[in-house]
């Protein structure tokens, strides 16, 4: 900075930022790939001035200042343009000689990230890379008393029901009588959640698509993805691959005009529909697919017009009490199928989750319920929604699960339950854990564009800008320049590996408990923490 | 891993013949625990068969409080088999006061029940008397069923059964069922002994139902007040049989398809696929899991033996007309009846149910991928 700047309020030096790039001029080629890289051009070109003091050997003169200029990569300060930590820089670098590293104490920045009154929007998860699930601990181990079983060799069926299960006197009533008995899918447990086509880039939905095709096609593996709202490519609609798909409608109702069209032509029925009512990332806030992504594509999928921001209103418009969405909603959705295909809500977590649950167990059209906790991810939001908004997955699906058995409808309303499952890699640890605190299934997101398709972002504050079109890895871009990064069947191949090892790791953690015959829902004697709180919440062991 | 041994015959045998077997086959059960059941019962019992019969154990003071419950309700002692336990136990035997077997006549006031109202009142009868006994830790009821007498003690069971005299020709029966126990995961407790008993359902495992809390947590809350206990993992066993039979109307084969389902491959061959699936999927909350050869016995005194999914467990049945046995260990069969025909004996695989009727004149096996034979 020179002397004469003008100091506002909102100038920050490198140390404020939360992410200073380190930059080695001695390996530094200048070859300008970081600069160009950069997502949020928060690194250019610098040409710095710089005294050295120079001594004649010969003595002629006296030593004296000598002032050269020499080029490297500047850091940018402003608000707007500060590093978002993605490293990008330091992976086109062909000499290593540049990465951003993460301040050491509390940043200033985040003071200063609503310019104009604009409060800070972002994409990606809530900042905070904690969890009970990581800590929750398989304790029951079957060693004596028990064969161990081999997670290798027996034969396990892990899958899972998505759908209504009457209880076992009514079903059987109702096939003597020919009654109407909901449709039923058997899928396997984890589920790719919700994400839409506009909010990923289109070779990443190309590439979970084909990945799921292969799954259910190839290995056998009934995995199911949920395209979050935003509708299906038509291509997509008309296929035999619908059957490996969960629409999903949501308060925006984007994309359905397209898909009520193609009911007629339809080949298959899709899994299931999926109405959302709220998403753990940004509870009682609506789907939000900000301007930057509206391209004519993604425009035409939605029916709207392109270059325009796409909020989704917090609520469903059409409804005015809990009753009207789980009657009328359900029950039309249904109908447009015929009845043959199973409709569930997905709230968010929250101490009302269990209203809603106690609402649904008195519909008998309701498929299930999708409960997504606070570490859910967003392609888009306002930071406060993400890091402050939402219940814990754990305890409020423990709760919905308890409340279940009181009722003694466990597994006739299966519970799904998603947000911040895997966030830290443990994705079949927390998958397994939450199975046996009630769930039926589990839904993952970010865990997956994580290692399917290599996003950068992380619950330290790192990248996350999904929300505007700019993401260095081209996963949650509509800019060609960006998503021509992604290779669709690169996308593809991670996600059967995701898959397949996420089975093996599956089948590890039950076999030593002695289950393989079925999903072990709510085998809740398995599981133990060392929170002695956390396991009286939880109705598990406590174990230090 | 529990012993087993299971033994229907046309003429009454004394449980002494089941103990030895287990004795046979010590060498798996660690003496933490013998229960037996008798049913069909020979000797004195067989003019009394609608008699409802109370077996337990009890203290003196124990003993004062049944009976100032029972003629409250009106209940008379029609026969008793009382039997006072020498003054010092085996080692391993708790000391306790009586152990009592006593059939009662039915109160007046009962004369008009229907058979369903008498028995569910039996089971009601039944749950308070094991309630009374926990409170003030004076009595432990076992049963308390017309035509069944249960016996459960830890210990050794050969030690327990010289102790008792359970080779008094009081005892004998045309039904017997005894387990020898390996205690694995839960406390050594008298509850927690097979075989189980439920209105007139009774079965005995030697396995580990890994899948025993979510089960447990279904059963609970299926509003049946007998559906209550859950002292051991195997519990659960007979009152899944009780549920398929009372609730759901299903044969035994049906059994079988609750515990542990057919994969979709095979239900996609089978003759019934479209129902069995129905089943799976209503009933996957009652879905076994772990390794377990469950013997068991319904009603009209059918015994049976069926097998987890992976078959972990050992298991065989061998007799001929007139008397078969359920052992867990092929030397407690020969034992008992080391001149039968040993190539008809039958070890069920992981899709079988071995079952032989009242009638005792064959073992009938039904694979899981056999047509059911009617469906309710």
């Amino acid at each position: 900075m020179s002397t004469d700047t003008k100091i506002i309020p909102s100038s920050l030096a490198i140390k404020d930022l939360p992410w200073q790039i380190a930059w080695d001029k001695d390996k530094c080629t200048l070859c300008g790939r970081c600069t160009a890289v950069c997502p949020v051009n928060a690194i250019e070109l610098g040409v710095f001035r710089k005294r050295v003091v120079e001594v004649d050997i010969n003595a002629p003169r006296q030593p004296g200042n000598v002032f050269k200029t020499f080029n490297g990569i500047r850091q940018r300060t402003a608000p707007a343009y500060s590093c978002v930590g993605c490293a990008m820089c330091n992976m086109v670098c062909p000499n290593d000689c540049i990465k951003p590293m993460a301040s050491d104490e509390a940043d200033k920045l985040k003071f200063h990230l609503n310019q104009g009154g604009q409060a800070e929007r972002r994409g990606g998860r809530r900042n905070d890379p904690g969890g009970v699930l990581d800590r929750i601990k398989f304790i029951r181990i079957s060693m004596l008393t028990d064969p161990a079983l081999d997670a290798g060799r027996h034969e396990f069926e892990m899958r899972t029901l998505l759908g209504r299960i009457y209880p076992p006197e009514q079903n059987m009533e109702m096939l003597r009588t020919h009654g109407w008995i909901p449709p039923v899918r058997e899928i396997y447990p984890l589920i790719i959640g919700g994400m839409s086509f506009g909010a990923l880039s289109p070779t990443m939905w190309e590439g979970l698509q084909m990945g799921v095709a292969y799954l259910n096609e190839e290995l056998g593996m009934p995995v199911r993805i949920c395209t979050g709202e935003g509708g299906c490519p038509p291509r997509l609609l008309r296929s035999r691959f619908l059957r490996y798909v969960i629409l999903q409608i949501a308060s925006g109702y984007f994309g359905w005009d397209e898909i009520i069209h193609a009911i007629p032509e339809m080949q298959v029925d899709p899994c299931a529909i999926e109405i959302k009512y709220g998403q753990g990332a940004k509870p009682g806030d609506g789907g939000l697919l900000m301007w930057h992504k509206v391209n004519k594509l993604i425009a035409a999928i939605r029916g709207v017009p392109d270059g325009v921001s796409l909020p989704s209103p917090p609520t469903h418009q059409t409804q005015y009490s809990i009753e009207e969405s789980v009657a009328k909603m359900i029950q039309s959705m249904y109908m447009a199928w015929g009845f043959r295909v199973p409709v569930y809500p997905k709230i968010s977590g929250s101490s009302t989750a269990l209203a809603v649950l106690n609402n649904l167990t008195r519909n008998p059209y309701a498929a299930g319920l999708a409960i997504d906790g606070e570490d859910g991810g967003t392609g888009a939001a306002y930071n406060v929604s993400m890091n402050h908004m939402g219940h814990p997955i754990a305890s409020s699906l423990r709760d919905c699960y308890q409340n279940l058995v009181s009722l003694g409808q466990q597994n006739e309303i299966p519970l799904f339950a998603g947000g911040g499952v895997g966030k830290n890699g443990n994705l079949a640890a927390n998958a397994a854990a939450l199975i046996m605190l009630g769930a039926s299934g589990v839904q993952i997101g970010k865990s997956l564009m994580q290692s399917a398709a290599g996003c950068l972002g992380s619950e330290t504050r790192r990248c996350n800008i999904c929300n505007i079109g700019r993401c260095p890895k081209g996963i949650t871009s509509q800019d060609p320049r960006l998503y021509r990064r992604l290779d669709p069947d690169d996308v593809a191949q991670r996600v059967v590996d995701v898959f397949v090892s996420f089975d093996t790791e599956f089948r590890k953690i039950v076999a030593p408990l002695g289950r393989s015959t079925t999903l072990p829902i709510g085998m809740s004697d398995a599981l133990g923490i060392d929170d002695k709180d956390i396991a009286e919440r939880l109705k598990i062991k406590y174990v230090v | 891993m529990c012993r087993l041994i299971a033994i229907t015959s046309d003429t009454p045998v004394s449980p002494m013949v089941a103990l030895n077997a287990l004795d046979v086959m010590r060498e798996g059960h660690d003496g933490s625990g013998v229960g037996l059941f008798l049913r069909d019962l020979g000797g004195p019992w067989e003019d009394m068969k609608d008699a409802p019969i109370l077996s337990g154990i009890f203290t003196e003071a124990g003993i004062r409080r049944l009976d100032n419950y029972m003629i409250d309700l009106g209940f008379l002692t029609k026969y008793k088999v009382s039997i006072k336990a020498p003054k010092v136990p085996p080692a391993g035997v708790p000391k306790r006061d009586l152990y009592l077997i006593r059939a009662y006549e039915y109160p007046e006031e009962w004369d008009g029940l229907t058979d369903f109202d008498r028995l569910s009142r039996l089971v009601n009868i039944r749950l308070k008397l094991q309630e009374m006994g926990r409170e003030e830790n004076d009595m432990i009821v076992f049963s308390f069923w017309p035509d069944t007498i249960m016996i459960k003690e830890i210990g050794d069971p050969m030690t327990v059964g010289r102790y008792l005299e359970l080779g008094n020709e009081k005892l004998n029966a045309r039904v017997v069922m005894a387990q020898g126990r390996q205690n694995t995961n839960y406390a050594i407790n008298l509850y927690a002994c097979h075989p189980f008993f439920l209105q007139g359902f009774s079965t005995m495992t030697n396995g580990e139902n890994t899948a025993f809390v979510p089960i447990r947590e279904y059963l609970m809350s299926r509003g049946e007040p007998g559906y209550t206990g859950f002292f051991s993992d195997s519990e659960v066993f007979v009152h899944i049989l009780h549920y398929a039979q009372t609730h759901l109307g299903l044969d035994l084969a049906s059994y079988k398809h609750i515990i542990t389902p057919l994969q979709d491959a095979d239900l996609e061959s089978h003759p019934n696929g479209d129902f069995l699936t129905h089943l799976k999927r209503t009933c996957r909350k009652l879905i076994i899991d772990g390794p377990n050869c469950v013997i068991g016995v319904l009603p009209d005194n059918t015994m049976f033996m069926t097998q987890d999914r992976k078959k972990l467990r050992p298991g065989v049945v061998g007799g001929k007309p007139g008397m078969y046995v359920f052992s867990s260990e092929v030397c407690g069969l020969d034992y008992i009846m080391p001149d039968r025909d040993a190539r008809t004996d039958f070890q069920p695989m992981h899709l079988d149910t071995a079952i032989v009727r009242p009638d005792r004149l064959e073992v009938n096996i039904c694979r899981q991928t056999q047509r059911l034979s009617h469906l309710h």
